[in-house]
């Protein structure tokens, strides 16, 4: 495989996948099962779930260990890290240009009549959408046993409304998230390890 | 030159405390970015947001192309996109090259299950407090229940689900209807 290949791939999948990490996850399929021989699906499966634990958005992740998937089987460590780079960059140019574009022509139109219409009935429509995609989540993380089916997960769900209970209270509403995610850290510990 | 430095540092914190998707960025833009920096309103946040989930591309990088090229131009949208991209990388290639071994330390998994479970509570609490900045008028709420039902209804089969930019091209139609309809409303 060439680093060329690579970067022309995964420049398609960032200018195709509209709505973020999970809309790669098609592409990144067509890719395992594709001549290239990067990656297979058990690769891609291990990839998604390293992906959603660790930092960062899904989407970069995967990117990022699909290309260093691809760029090990043939150079190596180095050819991984390179790899690694050259999926990533490549599936973040798109949007990047796209998303200037927008972004100026946004901002000559601000004050324009139509646009600030539309974007009043948005912004209550994205709340919604904010606000459902919200539910998704915690019915996943919260309602969900491991084998798919409904189960409350009562440490984690008392784990989560304690802590947004805390984070109504006046003086700690100044705390960073990153703090309450390190607690969460340690609280899931305490609790795995009990 | 020290503000896209600002601006690569800012969206790295940002990038190194995402987990998850898109979404899960939002309790840390809302600090960062609007309380700390002032680079933009809860409104702006949202807009960038709808914008990101409709064209192509990650949501978190197009959040971050956004606000980095208001402040910056050109240079400042790659800082910030940079800044928001490298944690990923530099701690996905250090894990693949290094720690294979990382997710089945038993300690890790569960600081997981556990920051899963605070990030539903970030989530609600910055749903909650960006709700009540958005949500203005009773034209805001009508939409905002509107577009929730028709999600719900979605989710749960009742009518075939909706995607993300049919609903944002209703909401534009409507916006653009309700506004004119209170331009009537005030020449009277």
């Amino acid at each position: 495989m060439t680093f060329l290949q690579l970067f022309y791939e995964f420049f398609k999948i960032g200018l195709f996948a509209v709505g973020g990490g999970p809309a790669t996850i098609p592409f990144l399929s067509d890719l395992a099962a594709s001549s290239y021989g990067w990656f297979n699906s058990a690769q891609l499966a291990d990839m998604i779930a390293i992906a959603e634990s660790t930092p960062g958005p899904i989407g970069i992740n995967m990117a990022t260990y699909a290309g260093y998937n691809a760029g090990y089987n043939v150079f190596g460590l180095a050819g991984g890290i390179l790899g690694g780079i050259v999926a990533t960059t490549a599936l973040v140019l798109p949007s990047l240009i796209i998303i200037m574009i927008i972004a100026n022509f946004l901002a000559k139109f601000s004050k324009n009549k139509t646009v600030r219409a539309v974007f009043y009935g948005l912004r209550p429509a994205v709340m919604a959408l904010i606000a459902s995609a919200v539910v998704g989540i915690m019915q996943i993380a919260l309602f969900t046993d491991e084998n798919g089916a409904f189960g409350v997960q009562y440490p984690l769900l008392i784990i989560t409304v304690v802590l947004f209970l805390l984070m109504q209270i006046k003086k700690l509403k100044k705390l960073h998230p990153a703090f309450w995610l390190a607690i969460g850290a340690v609280m899931g510990i305490v609790l795995g390890f009990v | 030159m020290k503000k896209l430095w600002i601006l690569f540092w800012t969206f790295a914190k940002i990038g190194a405390m995402t987990f998850g998707g898109g979404l899960t960025m939002l309790p840390l833009l809302t600090r960062e970015i609007v309380e700390k920096k002032k680079w933009a309103t809860e409104d702006e946040l949202l807009d960038y947001y709808v914008i990101g989930q409709c064209t192509p591309g990650i949501i978190a990088v197009n959040t971050a192309t956004f606000i980095g090229y208001y402040q910056a131009g050109i240079w400042g949208g790659i800082f910030a996109t940079l800044g928001m991209v490298t944690p990923s990388v530099v701690i996905i290639l250090t894990m693949a090259a290094v720690l294979q071994g990382f997710l089945s330390v038993a300690a890790v998994a569960y600081a997981l299950t556990g920051i899963r479970a605070v990030v539903c509570a970030l989530l609600a609490n910055t749903v909650i407090n960006l709700g009540k900045k958005s949500l203005v008028d009773g034209w805001c709420v009508a939409i905002f229940v509107v577009v929730l039902a028709l999600c719900f209804l979605g989710d749960f089969g009742v009518i075939p689900p909706l995607s993300s930019v049919v609903i944002v091209i209703f909401a534009a139609l409507l916006g653009i209807l309700i506004c004119k309809i209170k331009d009537r409303r005030a020449e009277k």
